[in-house]
């Protein structure tokens, strides 16, 4: 399963060779053209049979994880993190340490042995380390160099009522659909991004679309999802199972408002759930996009996902099945005239 | 079984404290066809025995806990999410974003989550997360979990067991499934040697809730000496150096009040008689492992505790070195074996 693969390849930020990898090795056969760029970027190009406006749709291949930082005399492995991490979530868990995927554990002092006031504190990266079970310096530096990248150890697992857990959802669901599309007939031209570096600051976006130049602009994401029971409903960004969502504003773009009803009515059209992307903070690939060269009209889809930014995002398969249909939707939409 | 194979085995199971029938079998299996009689008491403690070779009627326990920390059911709320409490030590900020099994009418996979970081305000990031703010997901709405999930079900972590460099293995429940496995290296060693003495191989229950196996189990056997095999704090550089002991230097020979000194002596002298590396723990009062039980139990018993080197205790990615659980086996082995009617008086005496 393509999924499953995608979310096993490991891509954090600034290191996304192995997605890359596979991404083109799924596509190659069904795009026209397809490149990789100076900083890292796919721009696949799919020729069409009608004239649309230029239409641009990205996925970033990136994943948040680790990078090491210093091996210590014992061999223990310092690092820090590689996009915005709850640093909360790290104890007590199993990490993959660079190409050769050396396993390392990061562990915690025995609760025997702590004091109860250090039992509120969360642990900081200067009190964590990674054990690869190295004896020494020497021994560690054999196999684990300074600024080796590191991702969590997570397996794609579906479970509950059609639901998914697996790292990375964010973004591997949007290459996902994105590959997903290319691989199906559609009448207009479609110019694939999948871009490098978003979680540490939408880096690769902006080159992507100068050489692009899109007129409209659609990014596929996996967002966060806090439908947790404390958190009160207005503060609930989005909820799983209730369908893709759709962005009204984050701290890097005000989307266009034509444009959004427009999906909104295709979504309603074609009977497919939807829900609004109820939180303002966060932002993506969208706010390169739509401020490149003289601009472009853009929307974020979104597969809500919960635990976002930590090995266990917990996704529903249908919000996944209904974006890729909505996105169908839509480009159709744009074929027959809809957003000139 | 190869050791290393038994380990992962056991780790990979389940076996949470007053629930431990659920990991039993994969002892039994193991040392079954190794010693001469299976028993499982009240409690459920598992004792193999090891017939001696002469009539004396010495009678030796070695005990190692088979249950494991865990977690259990304590209400399903109207979104079909978990909330749990500990059962044993857990320090609950190890458990965010941790896999779990909640073992309901059906095994369920779920994950434990909590309130997104940005709905917290950045000070609160530096707090830990308490065990009430954690919630079980298992994917499903209020109805569907109650049809499979009851209140005082119990939930592990989900953990592969994990090779290291050398021979270094993570896993959780490692405390004390590597005691097991120390006991069946000392089996399998002992089957090479002459022993005078009948080996009570006890696979204690609910330790880590008390030590109530060992209270039981040391009382049915009444053994002459007893013998604890648990798990020692390795040594991390954030842990103060009186405190540990070093990983792949071999067991900890205990040194307090809870253990008999001259037969500790014997047991340091039979170390270097056989070049068993060992390494010394110091622990003036009652040790927190079964050898406190066994020590009171009856009119007493002489006692003598191994510790295991081990890293990161009570998470699910304790480390340890299999070099140490050889090591201890052989040197438990050595020591049985030179155990005799003629010298046993002597080695019991102050």
């Amino acid at each position: 399963m393509l999924l499953k693969k995608l979310t096993e390849a490991n891509g954090v930020s600034g290191n996304e060779k192995e997605v890359r990898d596979l991404i083109i090795e799924e596509i190659k056969d069904y795009v026209d053209d397809i490149k990789v760029d100076r900083i890292g970027n796919i721009i696949a190009y799919k020729k069409g049979s009608i004239e649309t406006p230029k239409i641009m749709i990205a996925a970033h291949m990136d994943e948040v994880g680790l990078i090491v930082t210093k091996i210590d005399k014992s061999g223990l492995i310092s690092f820090k993190p590689v996009g915005g991490l709850d640093k909360r979530i790290l104890v007590s868990k199993v990490v993959k340490i660079g190409k050769d995927r050396i396993s390392g554990v990061i562990g915690a002092k025995p609760i025997h042995l702590q004091k109860s006031n250090e039992r509120s504190k969360a642990l900081d990266y200067n009190n964590l380390y990674i054990d690869i079970g190295a004896k020494s310096n020497e021994q560690a530096e054999k196999i684990v160099q300074v600024g080796d990248y590191i991702a969590f150890d997570s397996e794609y697992i579906e479970f509950g009522d059609n639901f998914v857990k697996a790292k990375a959802l964010d973004d591997r669901v949007g290459c996902n659909i994105l590959i997903d599309l290319l691989k199906s007939d559609t009448k207009a031209s479609i110019y694939a991004a999948f871009t490098v570096m978003e979680e540490i600051g939408l880096v690769g976006a902006a080159p992507a679309s100068y050489q692009i130049d899109p007129d409209i602009g659609i990014v596929l994401e996996g967002t966060t999802c806090a439908d947790a029971t404390d958190v009160e409903s207005h503060l609930q960004s989005t909820n799983v199972g209730k369908g893709p969502a759709i962005s009204l504003m984050d701290r890097t773009t005000i989307f266009d408002r034509k444009f959004r009803d427009m999906i909104v009515e295709t979504a309603k059209e074609n009977n497919i759930p939807y829900q609004f992307r109820r939180s303002s903070a966060g932002g993506n690939d969208s706010g390169r996009i739509h401020t490149a060269k003289e601009g472009a009209v853009t929307t974020t889809l979104s597969v809500p996902c919960r635990y976002i930014h930590s090995p266990i995002n917990v996704m529903s398969k249908d919000d996944y099945e209904n974006t890729g249909r909505l996105l169908k939707q839509v480009i159709k939409k744009i074929e027959e005239g809809g957003l000139k | 079984m190869d050791s290393k194979k038994f380990l992962k085995e056991l780790c990979e199971g389940v076996g949470i404290s007053g629930y431990e029938h659920t990991v039993v079998n994969s002892i039994i299996n193991e040392f079954k066809p190794l010693t001469d009689e299976i028993q499982i008491d009240k409690l459920g403690n598992l004792i193999a025995v090891s017939r001696g070779n002469k009539d004396t009627n010495i009678k030796i326990m070695i005990a190692a806990h088979m249950d494991e920390i865990g977690l259990m059911v304590k209400d399903i709320d109207k979104n079909g999410f978990i909330k749990f409490t500990n059962v044993g030590g857990i320090d609950s900020r190890t458990l965010l974003a941790q896999e779990v099994l909640v073992h309901g009418k059906e095994c369920l996979f779920g994950v434990i989550g909590a309130k997104p970081p940005h709905l917290s305000n950045p000070s609160e990031r530096n707090d830990a997360i308490k065990m009430k703010d954690l919630s079980i997901d298992v994917g499903l709405k209020k109805e569907a979990v109650e049809k499979l999930v009851e209140v005082g079900d119990l939930i592990s972590i989900k953990r592969s067991f994990t090779d290291l460099q050398g021979n270094w293995v993570s896993g959780k429940a490692l405390d004390d499934r590597a005691g097991i496995v120390a006991m069946f290296e000392c089996v399998k060693e002992l089957s090479k040697l002459k022993h005078e003495a009948d080996v009570y191989y006890v696979s204690t229950v609910q330790e880590e809730v008390g030590l109530r196996g060992a209270v039981t189990s040391t009382y049915k056997i009444n053994p002459d000496i007893g013998i604890a095999i648990d798990v020692g704090f390795g040594a991390t550089p954030e842990l103060p150096k009186e405190d540990v002991i070093d990983i792949g230097k071999g067991p900890a020979i205990t040194l307090g009040g809870n253990i008999h000194p001259t037969l500790r002596k014997h047991l340091v002298e039979i170390a270097k008689e056989y070049n068993i590396k060992f390494q010394t723990e110091i622990e003036a009062g009652p040790t927190g492992t079964d050898a406190r039980a066994m020590q009171i139990t009856r009119a007493g018993v002489p006692t003598l505790l191994l510790s295991l080197p081990l890293r990161y205790m009570h998470t699910s990615v304790e480390t340890i070195d299999m070099d140490d659980i050889k090591a201890c086996g052989q040197l438990l082995a050595r020591f049985i074996s030179s155990i005799t009617s003629e010298n046993l008086e002597g080695l019991l005496c102050y």
